[in-house]
Order: structure tokens, then C-alpha cells, then sequence
């Protein structure tokens, strides 16, 4: 079911009359309007939304670098036959809001890109986006892994540089639509939760307890009005 | 520039709409009052679409949800935070105390954990048990009618487990645990640690036909659009209005202070309209303070007069002191055996945790007094800003490289999600007259109010309580088959305990007792010093236990909304 319409069920369902929210729902045509202002605005007070919009409005990278940046980040995660990369899910936009938002970020992106320019430049003779792949993933392998009983602090800049972008990358991919549908997370809609399928338990050697299970919620009567004995022993 | 004064007289005035000032105007509009509530913030419906953050996906925010406009997050439902422009406050001799404020309506309960904890016989006593601190002047008998009413009014999911100082109720029933809260069960009880299915106010069955069921999108702290968590302006104010009660909303409307006349009785509250930055002034016959314990500390403090030169209620030096939050020392593990989950179902649940464990310990084998409950978090969660941050860190464990790029990273996010659990502790802290709030006379906020001054110091009893959160952590962890996260926090850190004000559970500016040389309020929380002034939210609470604060806000502000209609009809105040 779409998840639009899911909620709408729900509401609908579980609202007899609807009396809760009829008060303060307008309109259907204005109320869709909300809805879809809604849509950009994610429930921003005033304050926040013009924050938001005055962010998005600077620009903190140039052109060349945000060339550099999209080769670096589909690197990181590669478009491929099976897999969307870094740049279908707009990584690198992600990240230049987040040098915004985060300005202690900004030295240490804009750094490492000339880093590379200059490692590349000085290897190859080449910018790093001009280099080959070959090239570039003989770079990256020079700084893409860390000992991570080394302290973060006492990391070389350019290790620290490339974990920097290769965290904003999976969480700007794995937090995209394209992202979360890889990872197959099949939450974040209205569902019933009747506890752990039976082959998961299995997998991870657990089990519920019969006693335990026998306190839950009966999913068949959630929707039978609560009523209690004096000593609070649910009747219902 | 003149003070404008409203020429209605309202039988009551209510400062703050949180679960104090929440529950005092359902309770007395219901009774036919004529109330006026006062909130600092905007009007809030989270089924408003404006202003609705549930079901929102991460991508539907451009920093993906992180923390840096909202302290929990662009999703949380809180306006308002640690820090809030232009309304300072300030510390004394170095001492620390973070104070949380969300000005809006139904203020902190649009995002609070939802955790609805009863006190217990001993919670009211506990002086009588280990010799610190007071005793309440009420015990459980007092207040345990009210508990009884509330979990019906509102819902409370849990279980009748005969605990004797976690006591039963009325609860709608809980949903099953989570994969990794079955692991949890195993892993505590193997350390004699008890667990139990927690005990929180979302709505796993109808409780009336105007509020939604739970539809289990762990959003709680997002506040719901269908109202199947508790949240004041939902579950109080809202069906106070539609009930037809006379309540007059007072939005974005900051309280200076209670004005008082010339026998010192309250007359009403003065505050600055903050869309038009002028002062106003409200008339009432009772003032009932819910702006939480440390504002309304505030407000007391601001109200000085001839008859009350020191602030009002505060003649016995008492209003701000005895100030205490929750002690909180937390700790997180990869748990190897829950690696490569099959993520072929929703295990969202309700907002946070399915099983809690209440305090277990026995104080003969304890270098410290009073306890903690343990919370537990975890599972296959929507991503949001920093998954995937050190994707594949936990290959230390197993002797591989760590970092790379490519698709192999895309394998170690699926290996590891869900891997990890933490673990929360939050406990009692000893409340002492030397931890308290105060004017601080040198600063004002931009409503040109004199602004709250912070002293505060942990003692070794809840540092030595943190040190056992993280024994005990570790050792459930290790019965997992788990690795603890980071290092064992040091003596030099405090053991991890938070800074005070950190766990938002602070309580005891304007403790009751029956002495008024020693509290603010009586037992109906009602100022010694002006008998039409009442306090609802957390102030009165001589102690903290090792419980959330809300539900006994809510329990003990239904019981002096009771008191006041009863005061009002017998004409004595």
C-alpha cells in the first residue's frame, strides 16, 4: 500500500467521527496545499526555514571542486550495474550543505582536495579528476585505510581527509532514496508490530518466552476500547 | 509606555502548558473554571502538516537530520534546546547545569521519551530508608489514586509485575520485544539484573474514540500525528477545548512575574507578548505555576514586592534550591552475533525501548545510595546524519582492514546494521540545598527579564552510582558476546556521568513540606507564603527517584487541581 494512503486509513480508522483532528484540519484543498508546502519545508518554524534557505542560497564550493568532489565520492561508492553510485543520489550536494551547515568541515574538505590535486599532480602530472582510474585508486589506497587503534588525532590530514569524505558519502547515499532502498530498511510507515519473524530468531539462536509473549498486545483487539477491573487487570 | 491590562478576570491563570500546566488546565476547565494558559512558545498541532516531522524521510531534510538547528535533530519535535538565542543563563564558581527549555505548546512532552514511571512507596520516603535527604510530606497512598485515573485518562502500555516499589496499574498491554532486546533479557538475567516490559504512554489499544492506536513508526519523539502518545496539548488541552471548556491560549507569551497586592495575595502575572515586545498584564484569582521547575523558579524569584522583598514564596530562602536532575551515564556495544540481519521486516516498534529493567541492587553489597533503571536502545533503525560514519570499524575485531572505498563498503553497511545496542542508566541523585538557581543580577534575556544563575556539583554518591552503570554495562555486554564501544569512561571523567540538567529531568526548586522554613509549598502545592498560588510542574518534588519526573507531574498536578477547584467552591482562597 502507498504510504500516503496507509496513513490515511489509519486515521481514518482509528478516529471514529474524526473528531480530533477535524478541529484543526482545513479545508481539503488548502489542507493539501500545507501538505505539500509541508513537503519542502519538513515542519520548520519561520526561523528555521529562512536558516535553511540562506544556507542553501551561499555556495561554498567551485566548480572545480565540486568536479573533484563527485569523481572522489563515485569512487567511494561506484555507479554500477547493480548498484546506483554516489552521484545518482546527489552525495555531493549533500556534502557542500553540510561545509555549510557544519563550517568546521570547510578547511579540512577544501585541503584535502588541493591534497589530492597536488599528490596527482606530482605523480601523474594530472588533476586528480583528469587522472585515470587506475591512477586515482592508486592515490586512494595510500590514504583509505587507517589503524584505527591509532588515535584519530594523531592520524595523517590526508587519512583523516578521506574518512571525512567517505562518511558524508555513505550517509548522504544511505540516507537518500536510492540509499535506503539498497539497505531495504522497510520502515518509516504505519504497520502493525507483532513482534520478530520466526526464520530471524532462528538465525540469532533466540526465542521469545511463552510467559513473556502471553503479557503483549493482542494485535486482533487493539482497537476494542481499553477496560480495566479495579485491580487493573485489563477486561478487554 | 503602559502596562495593558486585560480586564477579564480569569478564575484561574496558567503559566506553561507542558504535563503541569497541561493537566491543571484539563483538570479545571473540565470543572467549569475560566482559565487563561500562558506559554513562552508558539501554538503547536503535530497534525498540523506545517509542522509535522513524522514519517519524514531523512532526504526530506538537507543536513539528513542532524543536530545542528534542533539538538536531538531536524526531526524532533522540540523547539528550543540547550541553548536558546537571546534567553541566556549563567553559572557561578565553574560549576556546570545544562538547561533544557522547549517554549511551545505542550512544551518538553512533544518529544520526551515517553517513559511513564510511577513512583514507589519508597520514593516518597527515602530518607526513612538510608537517612538522606527529606521525605516528601505525602507518601504513595496520596498520590496512588491519581496514578490510577491518569493511566486511564492518558494509556500507559506495561505490566503487573507485584514489584514493591515499582508498583502496578492500569496498563494497556506492551508489544513484544525486539531482536536485539531479546539478547538484552538474556544478557541481563544472566547478571541477576531483572527485565520487564517498559512502561510508556503510547496507545497500543483504543483508549477513546479521539485519539489514534500507536502504528509503530518509533517516532514518538517526533510527536504523533494521530495522538497515540502522550503529549499535553494532544491528550490535555486539546480535548479540555473541544469539551467546551473556557480556555483562553495565550501564545508566545513570556511570564515576568506574579503580581501580588497589598496583603500579598496574587492578583495575577505580567508578561511581554513576544510578537509586539510590550508587557501586558492578566487578572486572576489563582495563579498556577507549570513553566517547569526551574522557570517557574524563575518567575518567583522576578516577583518581588513590599510584601515579599525576597521573591515571592521564597521566605524561607528555600525557591531554587534543592535543584536535582536524573544521573545518566550511557554506554554502547557491538554485538557480533547480530550481524547480517535479514531486513526483511519493520522493527520500528513505538519510540524507543520494548523491555527496561527497574532497579535491582541491594544496598548492603553498594558503596552508594539510591539506584538506576536501565534503558536499552537499538535495531535496524531508519538511517539518518552519521550512518555509515566508520562504516566498517568493528573489522578490528575480526583482524581485518578498516576504511577503503568501493563496494565492498557497501557490504560492511549491511553486515554490521542493527549490530549495535546501548544501554542508558539513569538514576537518583541526592538533592542538596546547596545545588540551586538564582537571579543572576547582572544579566537579562531580550524580554529584558533577569535570567536564572546555575550552582551545581555532583557528589561521590553519584559518581560512584555512574561507575556501577558502566560495571554493569560492561558485564551485560559481555554476556551478550559484545564489545564495549570506546573506553571505560576514568575517575577523571566522572565515569560518564552527564552534567547535570543533561538527562532534562530536573526537579526540586519549590520542594513542599510541611515546615515553611524549609519549602516553598504545602502538601496540595500551594505557597506557604500566598495562598492562591500553586506550582504544578516539577518544583514541589522533594526528591527524584530513579523514575522520569512526568508521570508524577501529572499524577501530583491532578490532585492540587482537585485541591484548588475544591479551595475555590469552599471560597477559602
Amino acid at each position: 500500500m502507498d504510504r500516503r494512503n496507509s496513513i490515511k486509513s489509519i486515521v481514518l480508522g482509528s478516529l471514529a467521527g474524526g473528531l480530533a483532528l477535524k478541529g484543526c484540519t482545513p479545508g481539503t484543498e488548502e489542507s493539501a496545499e500545507i501538505a505539500k508546502a509541508a513537503e519542502v519545508f519538513y515542519g520548520r518554524t519561520p526561523e528555521e526555514q529562512q536558516f535553511d534557505a540562506e544556507l542553501q542560497e551561499e555556495a561554498f564550493f567551485n566548480a572545480h571542486e565540486l568536479a573533484t568532489l563527485t569523481v572522489l565520492c563515485d569512487l567511494i561508492l561506484p555507479p554500477g550495474e547493480q548498484y546506483k553510485g554516489a552521484s545518482d543520489a546527489d552525495v555531493v550536494p549533500f556534502i557542500e550543505f553540510m561545509a555549510k551547515d557544519l563550517p568546521e568541515f570547510q578547511t579540512d574538505l577544501r585541503g584535502g582536495l588541493m591534497w589530492l590535486d597536488h599528490r596527482s599532480n606530482f605523480e601523474y602530472n594530472l588533476e586528480f579528476k583528469a587522472a585515470t582510474e587506475e591512477q586515482q585508486k592508486a592515490l586512494l589506497d595510500q590514504i583509505a585505510y587507517y589503524d584505527p587503534e591509532t588515535p584519530e588525532h594523531e592520524r595523517p590530514f590526508e587519512v583523516n581527509f578521506f574518512s571525512l569524505v567517505r562518511n558524508l558519502t555513505l550517509t548522504g547515499f544511505y540516507t537518500s532514496k536510492v540509499g535506503i532502498e539498497e539497505l531495504g530498511y522497510k520502515g518509516n510507515m504505519p504497520n502493525v508490530w507483532n513482534g520478530v519473524p520466526e526464520e530471524v530468531l532462528q538465525q540469532h539462536g533466540v526465542a521469545y518466552e511463552e510467559e513473556w509473549l502471553a503479557k503483549c498486545v493482542d494485535q486482533s483487539k487493539r482497537n476494542i476500547i481499553a477496560e480495566w477491573d479495579e485491580n487493573g487487570n485489563l477486561l478487554t | 509606555m503602559q502596562i495593558i491590562e486585560n480586564p477579564t478576570i480569569y478564575d484561574a491563570i496558567i503559566v506553561g502548558s507542558g504535563a503541569g500546566g497541561g493537566m491543571a488546565t484539563k483538570i479545571l476547565a473540565d470543572a467549569g473554571l475560566k482559565v487563561a494558559v500562558v506559554e513562552a512558545g508558539p501554538f503547536f498541532d503535530p497534525a498540523d502538516p506545517k509542522q509535522m516531522t513524522q514519517l519524514k524521510w531523512p532526504w526530506e531534510s538537507p543536513r539528513r537530520g542532524a543536530n545542528t538547528v534542533r539538538p536531538f535533530g531536524d526531526f524532533d519535535a522540540a523547539y528550543g534546546g540547550w541553548e536558546i538565542e537571546g534567553e541566556p543563563y549563567t553559572h557561578k564558581n565553574g560549576t556546570k547545569f545544562d538547561w533544557f527549555r522547549s517554549h511551545m505548546l505542550g512544551g518538553r512532552t512533544n518529544h520526551w521519551g515517553r517513559i511513564s514511571l510511577r513512583f514507589g512507596p519508597k520514593d516518597f520516603k527515602h530518607k526513612d530508608v538510608d537517612g538522606l535527604g527529606d521525605n516528601w510530606p505525602i507518601g504513595y497512598e496520596d498520590v496512588k489514586p491519581y496514578y490510577d485515573k491518569l493511566d486511564q485518562l492518558i494509556g500507559v502500555f506495561g505490566t503487573n509485575e507485584g514489584l514493591e516499589n515499582d508498583p502496578d496499574g492500569f496498563f494497556l498491554p506492551p508489544p513484544k520485544p525486539r531482536l536485539h532486546e531479546l539478547f538484552y533479557i538474556k544478557g541481563a538475567r544472566k547478571s541477576g539484573i531483572p527485565v520487564y516490559p517498559s512502561r510508556m504512554s503510547m496507545l497500543t489499544k483504543r483508549i477513546n474514540n479521539d485519539r489514534g492506536i500507536c502504528f509503530y513508526c518509533g517516532q514518538c519523539g517526533r510527536a504523533c500525528s494521530v495522538y497515540a502518545d502522550f503529549s499535553a496539548g494532544t491528550c490535555l488541552i486539546f480535548p479540555a477545548q473541544k469539551n467546551g471548556g473556557q480556555v483562553d491560549l495565550f501564545v508566545n507569551c513570556m511570564v515576568r512575574e506574579v503580581t501580588t497586592d497589598s496583603e500579598g495575595k496574587a492578583t495575577g502575572v505580567s508578561y511581554i507578548n513576544k510578537e509586539d515586545r510590550k508587557e501586558y498584564k492578566l487578572r486572576g484569582k489563582v495563579v498556577v505555576l507549570g513553566a517547569s521547575a526551574c522557570s517557574t523558579a524563575r518567575i518567583l524569584l522576578n516577583s518581588k514586592s513590599k510584601q515579599h522583598p525576597n521573591g515571592l514564596g521564597n521566605s524561607g530562602d528555600v525557591v531554587g534550591r534543592y535543584l536535582h536532575d536524573s544521573t545518566g551515564s550511557s554506554r554502547a556495544a557491538f554485538i557480533p552475533d547480530l550481524m547480517n540481519r535479514k531486513v526483511s521486516y519493520n522493527e520500528d516498534g513505538v519510540g524507543g525501548m520494548h523491555v527496561y529493567s527497574p532497579w535491582w541492587g541491594d544496598h548492603s553489597q553498594l558503596d552508594f545510595p539510591r539506584g538506576y533503571h536501565i534503558e536499552v536502545w537499538g535495531g535496524m533503525g531508519m538511517p539518518g546524519y552519521g550512518f555509515g560514519f566508520n562504516v566498517n570499524e568493528f573489522n578490528k575485531y575480526f583482524g581485518l582492514r578498516v576504511g577503503g572505498y568501493g563496494d565492498a563498503l557497501r557490504d560492511d553497511v549491511k553486515k554490521y546494521y542493527g549490530a549495535v545496542v546501548g544501554f542508558g542508566g539513569r538514576g537518583e541523585a541526592i538533592a542538596r540545598r546547596d545545588n540551586y538557581c538564582e537571579i543572576d543580577p547582572a544579566t537579562v534575556d531580550e524580554w529584558g527579564i533577569p535570567v536564572l544563575r546555575f550552582h551545581y556539583k555532583w557528589s561521590d554518591f553519584e559518581r560512584k552510582q555512574a561507575r556501577h552503570m558502566q560495571q554493569t554495562f560492561e558485564e551485560i555486554i559481555h554476556n551478550m558476546g559484545g564489545e564495549p564501544l570506546g573506553n571505560t569512561p576514568s575517575k577523571e571523567q566522572d565515569y560518564g556521568l552527564e552534567t547535570p540538567g543533561r538527562i532534562i529531568h530536573e526537579v526540586g526548586t519549590t520542594r513542599m513540606g510541611d515546615d515553611p522554613k524549609t519549602s516553598v509549598t504545602n502538601r496540595f502545592q500551594q505557597l506557604h507564603d500566598a495562598d492562591n498560588v500553586f506550582i504544578v510542574d516539577a518544583g514541589p518534588f522533594t526528591s527524584q527517584a530513579d523514575k522520569n519526573c512526568t508521570w508524577t507531574i501529572l499524577a501530583l498536578s491532578w490532585r492540587a487541581s482537585e485541591y484548588i477547584v475544591d479551595q475555590l467552591k469552599q471560597q477559602n482562597i
